[in-house]
């Protein structure tokens, strides 16, 4: 069993490394581009939130809270006191990790509807608290973030670079930027699950009781794993705010953590790849819709329910279920 | 022989019921010991206040002279107590063999880098794990279903599945509550025979169970309780001969 699931992991990552290097043969203009790095990036946040949901079985009604602390926090300490990027992004990512740990702690003991409820009110919390500090976040007007640099290379989607030879726009180079982030975002994740960390975290989405009489401190992996996930978050933040140059308090908003959430359920919450998928559905269905203008909306929500009636695992589960029953009939097995 | 589980008036009430009443015994390491006593006597509580799922009202259980009343049932596991349970707690979101490494948790050092990098020292601990996980499924007799989804397996072989994790953990002593229930005659046989392999391993067993052909067996001691008292307490012979025990099961 753990060399199939290190060949699926493998597989998996395969699979998102070959999509991800082939898209820009598809895709022509910097819009394209544009959308698919934010795509890349939401996508990361999601994986992380994913090993929370689809793994650990808690859930976080608040997670664009962290998304938004890690993109205000670099935006500040880049663009109001100079720091380099890659440090604001690794400090921010640790006081995310601090302050999910000790607001953690406390509201991990509850279950189902009060933790949704708790996790509400951080994310909450933090969108008034961006939304108010005038002075330092810009409040609901938002604040200018600039690019990401690295040793005093900027990374700008309006710059022109070259890389092994080849002249490549700031549009590309971003998206090729956040593709691989995705990668090693997709292989950490899937290297914790495939471990007794892992294995610890499924069980007490399992059974929690099981998984204290064999001795698994429940209480610390649960804290570990949102501490984890919250830690994606604002990593992913940070890139966003200087992909997008520009934020506002709405990348904490409620609207965005149920986004979020809607994307792990939507692509199947415990598949790292499926996630994904739901990310990538989500991100491009408005764009689709756009066309029925005041049915967007309509349209939207009918998907969701449908999928939600229709496939209750999610897009990738039900899809590898239905392949594996039909290979299993045509090969003549009943199994 | 030393007391390995000692238990001194242990008592809990829900309420205004007392589930269980100023109970008291002792478990001799390697002994085969069983609380028997009819529905609602308060057996399963009695399991739950020793293994830590519930806080006893007053009274105290020893493990190895320590008192571990107040103890969560992970810092049991870590002094060697593990259990199974009569509503089975299996995570149907695992593979049967990944169920049985969980059981090898506590053996199982890993620090974060080292996972999330995956390491060679990793790669080798869980190798090591799944070898082990695999021959404790053969010894409980489930070895076919290594890789089979726990949610796709019979009932008779998740309670296999589940002595098999408690017994990856490698406790001293090791609670089975009801683990025939549910089992056939052919089962229960099967069941017999591995109680009394994990009794020769050296591994305390305390069991909770109403197959009293089962119990008479292979238990060395027989501690008997009825409304959550304390009826009577000794060997099989003791205990098929004690008048109390004879009116509490047949009335009279």
């Amino acid at each position: 069993m753990m060399a199939r699931l290190s060949q699926f992991r493998l597989r998996g990552l395969v699979f998102l490394a070959i999509v991800v290097f082939a898209l820009p043969l598809f895709l022509s203009n910097p819009f394209h581009y544009g959308l698919a790095t934010q795509i890349a990036l939401i996508a990361g946040a999601v994986v992380g939130l994913n090993l929370l949901v689809g793994f650990a079985g808690q859930i976080s009604l608040g997670h664009a809270g962290f998304f938004g602390l890690g993109a205000y926090f670099s935006a500040i300490m880049t663009g109001t006191y100079g720091w380099s990027a890659i440090p604001a992004l690794v400090v921010g990512a640790v006081v995310v990790a601090i302050i999910a740990w000790v607001v953690g702690r406390p509201i991990l003991r509850l279950k189902g509807h009060y933790l949704s409820m708790a996790t509400l009110a951080v994310g909450f919390i933090i969108a008034i608290i961006l939304n108010n500090e005038r002075e330092i976040t810009g409040g609901p007007d938002g604040m200018p973030v600039p690019p990401f640099d690295v040793f005093g290379w900027e990374l700008s989607a309006f710059g022109q670079y070259s890389l092994f030879g080849m002249d490549i726009s700031g549009d590309l180079a971003w998206y090729l930027f956040a593709g691989v982030v995705l990668l090693v975002a997709v292989w950490l994740a899937q290297n914790l699950i495939d471990s007794p960390i892992g294995r610890a975290l499924r069980s007490v989405h399992g059974s929690e009781v099981a998984a204290s009489v064999v001795g698994v401190n429940t209480a610390k992996y649960k804290s570990l794993v949102f501490v984890i996930s919250a830690v994606y978050a604002s990593v992913m933040g940070a890139l966003y705010g200087h992909f997008q140059g520009f934020i506002t308090p709405s990348v904490a908003s409620f609207d965005f953590s149920i986004l979020l959430i809607t994307m792990v359920v939507l692509g199947g919450m415990g598949s790292t790849i499926g996630v994904i998928i739901g990310a990538v559905v989500l991100e491009l269905l408005p764009q689709v819709l756009a066309d029925f203008q005041e049915m967007e909306m309509v349209l939207f929500g009918l998907i969701l329910m449908l999928t939600m009636i229709f496939m209750p695992k999610g897009l990738l589960p039900t899809a590898a279920n239905f392949l594996t029953k039909r290979r299993s009939k045509s090969a003549g097995g009943d199994a | 022989m030393t007391a390995l589980v000692e238990v001194n008036n242990l008592s809990k009430a829900f309420g205004g019921v007392h589930a269980v009443e100023s109970v008291s015994f002792s478990v001799d390491a390697g002994q085969v010991y069983s609380v028997i006593g009819p529905n609602g006597a308060g057996k399963t509580t009695l399991f739950n206040l020793i293994t830590g799922l519930y806080t006893p009202t007053s009274g105290e259980v020893k493990l190895h002279g320590e008192s571990i009343a107040k103890l969560l049932p992970n810092q049991l596991a870590e002094r060697g107590m593990c259990r199974t349970f009569q509503q089975m707690q299996i995570c149907m979101n695992m593979t049967a063999i990944e169920n049985v490494m969980l059981g090898r948790h506590l053996t199982l050092k890993s620090n974060l880098l080292t996972t999330l990098f995956r390491l060679p020292a990793l790669t080798r601990g869980e190798k090591a794990a799944r070898e082990k996980a695999a021959e404790l499924m053969e010894f409980v007799g489930c070895g076919e279903y290594l890789d089979t989804e726990a949610s796709a397996m019979s009932y008779g072989a998740l309670k296999r599945l589940e002595i098999a994790r408690a017994l990856a953990a490698e406790p001293k002593v090791v609670l089975l509550d009801e683990p025939a229930a549910g089992l056939n005659a052919v089962e229960t046989a099967a069941l017999e025979d591995l109680i009394r392999k994990i009794a020769e391993q050296g591994i305390t067993v305390m069991l909770v169970e109403h197959d009293m052909k089962l119990v008479m067996g292979i238990s060395d001691r027989l501690l008997v309780l009825n409304y959550g008292r304390v009826l009577a307490e000794g060997t099989p012979e003791q205990i098929r001969a004690n008048p109390d025990v004879i009116a509490a099961y047949l009335g009279g």
